[in-house]
């Protein structure tokens, strides 16, 4: 129930005085209620809830989460590679 | 597709795998919140891959599955009543009340219609201005300022044909009820991520601190729900208890700000019962004074509801994590996705649905039996 799906802010409109836009989830377009996010603006990524978009994708976080996960155990496997090279 | 995509990478799994299995040195038992992630943790496998100490507790955060017996008994009741426009999300419709569903409800003639998004129950009652449009308003906090929405929009337009039975609930006092229980094995708690893109995280301090549990704030990918994992297990490991958030990208501290303002225009906090669970003080949201007027529960004055729960069904030590999904003698035989006993076997996301559609048949201590 709670699941959000990413998907890209591709035009911004007013409905009956609602912020609405379109939304491209990988190639779907929808139509989405943006009245939460008063400051997305279009190219932005932003994770969508029954029509509503909730909160933005910080791209920057983003990076440094996938970074983390590239860099995990690597020093281990370092300390690892030079003890197993010890005399 | 970005943001999804990333998030799969089996090579950056099996890292944060070896990383889980090298830090784990004793028994672990956590519990992801939400629904979403169990269906995740599921659905990949993650239970099965995860080293033998770490147990993961399926919580209580399946909003359909949660949502109690009588609410459901006064929707099949008001989706009956002639002159009706009943909208539900689609998951509702198969829940079980006492004797039937929304499906059956339909099929016997009633106006039962599936939406997206709640705006589309406000728009059926613009264009159904002699109909009774009734939005069966459940969820978490992710669902709630998209219900809200609906209110706020049907009270501009002044809309006197609209009405929603709500049955919200809130994660933080789930936790500390859990907590409290003397059957409680949680030691640590991965958080529904979007509840706190909402909400933000700022709840879950006072939580960490009464009850020294580490809280990790999770998404559902799998790479989010293991990093959730990792992040947790190095905690207890280390003897610590942090709010941390695993899922920055999404969530802020603050939470979004607009939505919990319009929360806290149009609910009030009120105690609610969770279907398996029992009431919960201060646990959901009703609305507010400013909205009564569109309540669906004293619009329709829905007396002499008289519940029943099947009596083979074990959701309650479901939703409890006292009891795994194929642990219930129905499962999988008078219980199944087609024919739910239970709340917990309808939605993709409830403990039950999750293990027979991925066929968890074997009950975890059986694996070695079987293989023997
Ligand atoms: S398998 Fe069915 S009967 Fe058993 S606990 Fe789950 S929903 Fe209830």
């Amino acid at each position: 129930m709670c699941l959000g799906i990413p998907g890209r802010i591709m035009e911004i409109y007013d409905m009956n005085g609602a912020r609405m836009g379109k939304v491209d989830f990988n190639g779907i377009e929808k139509e989405v209620c943006l009245a939460y996010l008063p400051d997305i603006a279009v190219g932005d990524y932003t994770i969508v809830h029954v029509g509503f978009a909730i909160t933005r994708l910080d791209e920057q976080s983003a990076l440094e989460t996938l970074e983390l996960f590239h860099n995990l155990g690597l020093l281990d496997e370092e300390l690892n590679a030079s003890a197993e090279t010890l005399p | 597709m970005k943001y999804l995509d990333e998030y799969r990478d089996p090579e950056l799994a099996q890292r944060l795998f070896d990383q889980i299995r090298r830090l784990t040195t004793r028994p672990w038992a956590l519990m992801e919140v939400c629904g979403g992630q169990t269906h995740s943790i599921i659905r990949n496998g993650i239970d099965q891959l995860l080293p033998p100490e770490i147990e993961l507790i399926h919580g209580p955060g399946c909003p359909v599955c949660v949502t109690p017996l009588a609410i459901i008994d006064k929707a099949l009741a008001i989706a009956a009543t002639p002159g009706v426009i009943f909208c539900s999300f689609g998951d509702m419709l198969r829940v079980p009340g006492s004797g039937k569903d929304l499906f059956r409800v339909k099929s016997e003639g009633g106006d039962v219609r599936i939406v997206y998004s709640p705006l589309d129950a406000v728009k059926l009652a613009q264009q159904n201005p002699g109909r009774e449009v009734v939005f069966f308003g459940i969820g978490f906090e992710t669902t709630a300022p998209a219900n809200a929405m609906a209110l706020f929009q049907a009270r501009n337009l002044g809309l006197r044909n609209f009405s929603m039975l709500a049955s919200h609930v809130l994660v933080p006092p789930a936790i500390s009820a859990l907590m409290e229980s003397p059957t409680n094995r949680v030691q640590a708690f991965l958080a529904a991520g979007h509840v706190c893109s909402v909400m933000g995280t700022w709840q879950y301090s006072p939580l960490v601190e009464k009850y020294r549990v580490p809280i990790v704030v999770t998404g559902f990918e799998p790479l989010d729900v293991l990093e959730g994992i990792r992040r947790a297990v190095t905690q207890l490991e280390q003897g610590r208890a942090e709010l941390e958030n695993a899922y920055p990208r999404a969530v802020r501290p603050e939470g979004n700000q607009p939505a919990q303002q319009m929360l806290a225009d149009v609910f009030e906090v009120t105690d609610r019962a969770w279907r398996g669970i029992g009431t919960i003080p201060q646990s959901g949201w009703r609305l507010s004074e400013k909205y009564r007027e569109f309540d669906a529960e004293s619009r329709f004055a829905v007396a002499d509801i008289h519940t029943a729960e099947s009596p083979l069904c074990h959701s309650g030590e479901v939703l409890q994590g006292l009891l795994k999904p194929n642990q219930c003698p129905a499962f999988g035989k008078q219980c199944t996705p087609r024919n739910p006993l239970g709340a917990t076997m309808v939605s993709s996301e409830g403990a039950c649905a999750a293990y027979y559609q991925y066929g968890r048949f074997i009950r975890p201590e059986e694996v070695g039996v079987a293989l023997r």
